[in-house]
């Protein structure tokens, strides 16, 4: 039974980055009608928003000291970060001990500029396109991204860690009467999840209560109609993608102390959130985060140990053949409407 | 016995009942037109007659055998041959090549891995596609892209390619939509021609008053997805329940 | 002749002729001078070229003709290659049985993902592709290991079983005797052309691919699966039923990948899971748009400049650049070094995907379309609306819906 209970939990993490990225997804596809493969890519421009803040952050002074040597035999460097000279040791570490969090306030505004930019520049022209050029064109865009990231910040993957608060892990097992270290969680992910479940509910509120999203919805809905009673949708749609933006972007910065950054994270989640949203079902909201989560939490039973004895590499195939099922047997998938894009 | 049984169609779609207990019978090569006002479940009765739409209960029985559940393509084997509200034709093909195709369907069924002929070769698909633009009267624009023509001349490209079939029953969808007076006019002569060349039983889905009483021999009203009147149409002209169905209740000369 | 018109005759003459003189073609300056090196005239290149072509051919039946994208094309790159590999360790290192299992083996992988695939279009359809892709490669990395060796790739050894070959047969890839390495090399003035044995056998076999597929595109099926992209919905409603058609296709592109694998193996052998990654997939894709999608020529063109470029572009780096612009003075030259050594060299990647982005967006029929306005623009012909399908690939959706 712990072990069920840990890998649910372990599958927590990965599963509030699938649904949070099919969560921007379906939006993008169930307002503005537009499949964006690079969805993907705005994920890993948020971490590395992280990445950048952390390396803004730890621009330093350098200072000579005669008195230390290095190991060559030179002087030795000390390298000050401005941030410390300016509002002292303490809490300039303290500062950048924090950056992740920190980096989701800086974040923010970039994705949602980002998003802007994308729409206005790019996605606008592609509404009334079919889907495939659209696939085709935000598929050149991701590669693009990608590749920008990497000329500037390289092939590697950069470590961006957790505050330190955050860096152990938590004795759930004692909470719930196990003995101690039976189920054992680190923090971060804790925290990450719920991140997620809180941005999951600000995007639904909003949604649901504001009357720019019940506009939303209409459009998602029928937007021909909505277009037709005078309302703007296209610069609603416009501030919908730079939300959807900053959601992806917002769950990379966060998943950056879990997995470090690297330029083709993008892609790497970009296939699997596809994946969960059509598991979901396609325009369907509340079925994506669903089915992220879902999915994420089969994938971590999946590489249980006892599973791989009997099956081995399952793990790495579960979610495709989930998806492969799924497609065939319920094409709208978990939550889908009934004849939207049904064969 | 019509050729085409209709039986206790029942269609709800959430909170709506689009079909309520349908019951119609056309007769072989007759022109049977369905008339009635906006939303009163004319084209979702279409859906069900080709077979897109499943009923919650009844039958369509055409020719004896059962239409409910088959394929698009099993349907058209069976006969049944249709033409849509928006003129569907293959746009990027030459309009030869749109009526060559059912030509080809009609010689080699549904399926024929022919890839090792030329199209150039094949001399008495090309005649009979010929022949069918002739009877049309859309020969001289053999060459043309499919997707250049205008409205009324992808209408009759659409007709032709049902034409070539030889369909026992053809299914039109609001065959004049969106279409000026000239073109409409064409339309009707068209199928007039066609009315009177072949045995052939047509269903027409119509708003247009002029066509539909330019061509057909009975006329059933539906309204709010049951069938109110059906008659033929002299005594559809004047009835009382038709006006009330189009106009309201209060609808006083 | 051969069951061609007198134009398509031409056309394939023509082809014949340019293929058969690739190594002039592509090797046109002078050794030693300073545009030496943008020669592509070298085995390896060459290969490449017509390999990718036969791979962006296949896949142009599937997506240019009816309408279907698939991401997943990769993976049967992947099985090819593993199929040919295995011939070569099991029967002999003479290339033919594992060209024959490489076309056999993903023939059959393409029958079993395309049913499945192909139960819904659109979308759905390429995403199903995708999943299965990326499913293939996870398997090939890690699960069937041994079958694939993992991460390692799958590699000849010096005691495999080759229980066709005798004693004193070659100990490389070779075509009864003929080694897919060996090259013959003719100096004529200042020019160094090879001829490369492993490029001509897979020119040869090109040339029957391109062949194929012009028969097929002239063919009822051919026109048939037109009718598939340009309305499916109205195929069906007369009579036809698309679903065998767009089997068909699919697992003739699918052959078409596999007999790439197998001679990419041939020519090099070693299998490896990368090759079965969608981003693969990805890239015959953006070959095949932007040498133009549904013409005959386009994809071939496409996977020779990709490749080209490719090749040229990563070997600009920075120091070829200061070469080229060091008659500006140090500022400017830095700086012009700096903004175009992001697209070069190790950005090839990055120029890539901005041209494709570029292509998708303006000129949709690619290459071809671009040549024929050029043309169009010297000959001031008004445009007649009686072309084939072939020089006028209209804008419609690339996707059967």
């Amino acid at each position: 039974m712990d072990q069920i209970l840990l890998q649910i939990l372990n599958g927590l993490d990965k599963g509030s980055a699938y649904a949070l990225i099919a969560l921007g997804l379906t939006l993008i596809f169930g307002t503005l009608g537009v499949v964006n493969f690079a969805h993907g890519a705005l994920f890993m421009i948020g971490a590395f928003c992280a990445v950048t803040l952390q390396k803004i952050l730890n621009i330093s002074s350098v200072v000579l000291d005669p008195t230390k040597t290095d190991f060559l035999g030179n002087p030795a460097k000390i390298k000050t970060p401005y941030v410390e000279t300016w509002f002292g040791p303490e809490m300039g570490a303290s500062i950048i001990d924090w950056s992740v969090p920190l980096a989701i306030i800086f974040s923010i505004p970039v994705m949602i500029a980002v998003g802007f930019i994308m729409e206005r520049g790019l996605i606008k022209h592609f509404y009334k396109r079919p889907h495939a050029d659209q696939i085709l064109v935000t598929f050149g865009l991701a590669i693009v991204l990608q590749e920008v990231v990497k000329q500037f910040y390289g092939a590697n993957p950069i470590p961006t860690p957790a505050p330190e608060a955050f860096k152990g892990s938590y004795d759930f097992g004692v909470l719930l009467g196990y003995k101690a270290n039976a189920i054992i969680y680190p923090y971060w992910r804790i925290i990450y999840f719920g991140f997620s479940l809180a941005i999951i509910s600000a995007v639904f509120a909003f949604l649901r209560f504001t009357t720019f999203g019940m506009v939303v919805r209409a459009g998602m809905a029928d937007r021909e109609t909505v277009g037709l009673l005078g309302i703007n949708i296209d610069k609603r749609f416009t501030i919908m993608f730079g939300v959807a933006a900053a959601v992806a972007g917002v769950a990379g910065v966060m998943y950056a102390p879990i997995n470090s950054p690297n330029y083709h994270m993008g892609m790497d989640f970009l296939v699997l959130s596809f994946v969960v949203v059509v598991v979901g079902g396609m325009g369907s909201l509340p079925g994506a985060v669903l089915a992220g989560f879902l999915l994420g939490i089969l994938e971590s039973f999946a590489s249980m140990n006892e599973i791989k004895q009997y099956l081995p590499g399952i793990d790495q195939i579960i979610i495709y053949l989930t998806a492969i099922v799924i497609l065939l047997v319920r094409p709208r998938g978990l939550m889908g409407k009934r004849g939207v894009m049904e064969e | 016995m019509g050729i085409l049984e209709v039986k206790n169609i029942n269609k709800r779609f959430g909170g709506l009942q689009a079909l309520d207990d349908v019951n119609l019978s056309i007769e072989e090569n007759t022109v049977h037109a369905i008339i009635g006002p906006n939303g009163a479940g004319k084209s979702t009765l279409l859906n069900v007659l080709v077979g897109k739409l499943i009923p919650d209960t009844g039958s369509v029985m055409f020719d004896g055998q059962s239409v409910l559940g088959r394929k698009p393509h099993e349907i058209n084997q069976m006969g049944i041959s249709r033409v849509f509200q928006t003129p569907e034709i293959f746009g990027d093909l030459t309009v030869l090549e749109n009526v060559m195709i059912p030509c080809f369907a009609r010689r080699d069924g549904a399926f024929r891995m022919h890839a090792f002929e030329t199209v150039e070769q094949e001399g008495d698909i090309i005649a009979e596609a010929e022949h069918i633009l002739t009877d049309v009267n859309m020969l001289e624009k053999r060459d043309m892209h499919a997707a250049a023509l205008s409205r009324g001349d992808k209408r009759r490209l659409e007709m032709a390619m049902c034409l070539v079939q030889q369909p026992k029953l053809l299914l039109l969808d609001e065959p004049t939509a969106g279409m000026a007076r000239a073109d409409t006019n064409n339309t009707i002569e068209l199928l007039k021609h066609i009315r009177d060349s072949r045995d052939i039983t047509m269903v027409i889905i119509e708003h247009d008053m002029h066509v539909v009483f330019s061509l057909a021999e009975r006329i059933t009203v539906l309204a709010q997805g049951t069938p109110l009147v059906e008659d033929t149409p002299d005594k559809i002209k004047g009835h009382p329940k038709v006006k009330e169905a189009y106009l309201g209740e209060t609808a006083q000369e | 002749m051969l069951g061609l018109n007198k134009r398509d005759t031409t056309f394939l003459m023509i082809v014949i002729a340019l293929t058969a003189f690739t190594p002039f073609l592509m090797q046109p300056f002078a050794e030693g001078s300073a545009m030496a090196q943008f020669n592509g005239g070298y085995p390896d290149l060459m290969q490449r070229v017509a390999i990718f072509g036969i791979f962006a051919i296949g896949f142009n039946i599937l997506f240019g003709l009816t309408g279907y994208l698939s991401f997943g094309h990769a993976a049967f790159l992947g099985v090819g290659s593993y199929s040919a590999v295995w011939m070569f360790k099991l029967l002999s290192m003479n290339i033919i049985p594992g060209i024959i299992l490489a076309v056999i083996m993903s023939g059959i992988f393409a029958l079993l993902i395309g049913y499945i695939s192909l139960r819904r279009s659109g979308i759905y359809f390429s995403i199903l592709t995708l999943a299965f892709a990326q499913m293939s490669y996870n398997l090939a990395y890690s699960v069937l290991t041994p079958l694939t060796n993992g991460e390692t790739g799958l590699q000849i050894r010096l005691d495999d079983l080759r229980v066709l070959d005798g004693d004193g047969a070659s100990k490389y890839t070779n075509l009864f005797g003929f080694n897919m390495s060996s090259s013959y090399k003719l100096e004529l003035g200042n020019h160094l052309f090879t001829f490369n044995v492993g490029f001509y056998v897979c020119a040869v076999i090109a040339i029957i691919a391109f062949y194929i597929s012009l028969r097929i595109f002239r063919s009822p099926f051919g026109m048939m699966l037109r009718a598939v992209k340009s309305n499916q919905q109205r195929m069906s409603y007369t009579g036809l039923n698309p679903r065998p058609y767009t089997l068909a296709a699919f697992v003739i592109s699918g052959m078409y990948a596999g007999l790439a694998g197998g001679l990419l193996a041939s020519m090099d052998p070693l299998a490896g899971a990368e090759r079965m990654q969608w981003t693969v997939g990805g890239e015959v894709v953006i070959m095949t748009i932007l040498g133009g999608a549904g013409t005959l020529l386009g994809p071939v063109l496409g996977a020779g400049v990709i490749k080209y470029l490719e090749n040229i572009f990563s070997k600009i780096n920075e120091t070829v650049l200061h070469g080229w612009f060091s008659f500006l003075p140090d500022g400017a030259e830095d700086f012009v070094v700096g903004v175009l050594s992001v697209f070069t060299g190790k950005g090839w990647h990055l120029t890539l995907g901005l041209l494709f982005m570029l292509v998708v967006t303006f000129l949709p029929g690619g290459l071809v379309e671009g040549g024929k306005r050029i043309a169009g623009l010297f000959k001031r012909k008004p445009k007649s609306d009686g072309d084939d399908a072939e020089h006028h690939p209209k804008h419609n959706p690339h996707v059967a819906e």
